[in-house]
């Protein structure tokens, strides 16, 4: 078993260092950015003339229904709709740009909610205390509101980031060779597939527990201000 | 000064505020007081925008504001910027530091140099004997240390008016005595307070002017003297609930 998994281990470490962790980061970078701007568009109120609110509203409406299309169905229906769906309407798509697409909107679309509820568990009178001073909304969100709700949103994200780690491995079904491929592959060959789908499994682990790990850091960093609760 | 002419607001299908027209003289004490539920808070809220009039106007020096009119960003920061409000829960930043309670506002709405922010907070800070804290974060602090920090906070964007919403009334009478003493002190520097309080007897003593709501409306506006020795029932019946309290 020890020979299986050291022969194998250069293989399925280089498909994690090409494909699992770029198609993370990757995913996860485009994808909070998505979130932010698509929590920031359902939680702010507009101000404006007639037009601009209903216009606001029209967007309000496209991007609640992107997040109910994205939460309500599986993400390996929608990666086989963006590979093997597209290209019947003429959009044909590298399989690598493809999974990065589509990792990324589903991301999007969850740490949207998230992000939202973080920013509605901010006390309503911090707004408050910043409007009087004089804050606008944007200094308020930027300088006041969302630092305190980076604290809230922190382990739900980190959460959906390790998920995410995981859920790289549906690529494979879109002709991605990233590590969880690499080992059906090897097992394949081999004959060994316990020996192998847990020599995978131990390295999905391991980088979940790196991120688990930086999830505490983050988390400590960002909670100083708080007052610290034993249980 | 700041006058306020037949304002509204209604809440759902409660009329909170009826009407109400007054005017808060520049360098005085006005004192709001009413019993629960009468709209004195939302009354003060709606002097900073805070809750927005369904009607009537509020004029300041230049500015005027019409409620049945949209107000603009404009005119709502220009009201902001003269006015500042301490909160009954002290609402401060907990993600910032003391110091940077205090000198957000100035650096970042008013412009002001950073190390002259600095130097007034300071200055502040010690005036309530706080400047050892400027670099701790506000859980640190008992809610009466908090409290005065919030009236640095309200003092350092210099406003013309301060507007106090029951700034004592989630403190023990001891750290309530801390800050009535602080306020005696802003009054009788000649700053101009509106302030929401339960408390007649600090209202007796630093009050210029007291304006009695109930049910929305105004049934008393006038100086301290005329509102403690008034004659009416109502007045009096209220004046002794609250000491009997």
């Amino acid at each position: 078993m020890w020979e299986i998994w050291s022969s194998s281990l250069p293989s399925l470490f280089g498909a994690m260092l090409k494909f699992t962790i770029p198609l993370s980061l990757l995913s996860f970078a485009i994808g909070l950015v998505i979130a932010v701007v698509v929590a920031l568009i359902k939680f702010l109120p507009v101000q404006g003339n007639r037009f601009i609110k209903l216009l606001w509203q029209g967007i309000r409406l496209l991007v609640s229904f992107y997040v109910w299309a994205f939460r309500s169905t599986p993400l390996l229906v929608q990666l086989f709709i963006i590979f093997f769906g597209l290209p019947s309407i003429g959009i044909k798509l590298a399989p690598f740009t493809a999974a990065v697409i589509g990792f990324s909107l589903n991301t999007g679309a969850y740490g949207s909610e998230t992000i939202r509820s973080a920013l509605l568990a901010v006390n309503q009178d911090q707004w408050d205390a910043a409007y009087t001073l004089g804050f606008s909304t944007p200094q308020t969100l930027w300088r006041i509101i969302m630092p305190q709700a980076l604290r809230i949103v922190l382990p739900p994200l980190s959460n959906e980031f390790i998920g995410l780690v995981k859920d790289t491995s549906l690529a494979s079904t879109i002709t991605i060779a990233e590590m969880f491929q690499v080992s059906q592959q090897i097992a394949a060959q081999n004959f060994q597939p316990l020996t192998m789908y847990i020599e995978v499994a131990f390295l999905y682990a391991i980088l979940c527990t790196i991120l688990s790990t930086l999830q505490h850091y983050l988390e400590r960093r960002s909670s100083k201000f708080v007052q610290e609760v034993s249980h | 000064m700041l006058q306020i002419s037949k304002l509204t607001k209604q809440f759902g299908s409660q009329q909170v505020l009826k009407g109400i027209s007054a005017r808060f003289p520049e360098k005085q004490t006005t004192v709001i007081v009413g019993p629960s539920g009468s709209g004195k808070t939302t009354l003060l809220r709606s002097l900073d925008l805070l809750v927005r009039p369904d009607s009537g106007e509020l004029m300041f020096d230049d500015l005027k504001l019409d409620f049945s009119q949209p107000i603009s960003s404009k005119q709502r920061n220009k009201l902001r910027n003269k006015t500042s409000m301490v909160f009954q829960n002290w609402n401060l930043f907990p993600n910032l530091t003391i110091l940077q309670n205090i000198t957000s506002a100035p650096i970042h709405v008013h412009k002001v140099a950073v190390d002259q922010a600095e130097h007034q907070a300071h200055k502040l800070l010690q005036e309530v004997g706080l400047d050892e804290y400027a670099t701790a974060y506000p859980h640190e602090l008992s809610g009466g240390q908090q409290q005065r920090i919030s009236i640095c906070r309200a003092l350092a964007v210099q406003p013309q008016y301060i507007l106090l919403d029951e700034p004592t009334s989630a403190l023990d009478p001891e750290r309530e005595n801390q800050i009535l003493r602080m306020l005696e002190r802003l009054s009788n520097e000649g700053n101009s307070l509106i302030m929401v309080t339960h408390n007649m007897q600090f209202a007796k003593n630093v009050a210029d002017k007291i304006l009695f709501l109930e049910d929305g409306e105004l049934q008393f506006d006038g100086d301290k003297e005329a509102f403690f020795s008034a004659k009416t029932d109502r007045i009096q019946q209220f004046l002794q609930g609250v000491t009997l309290n």
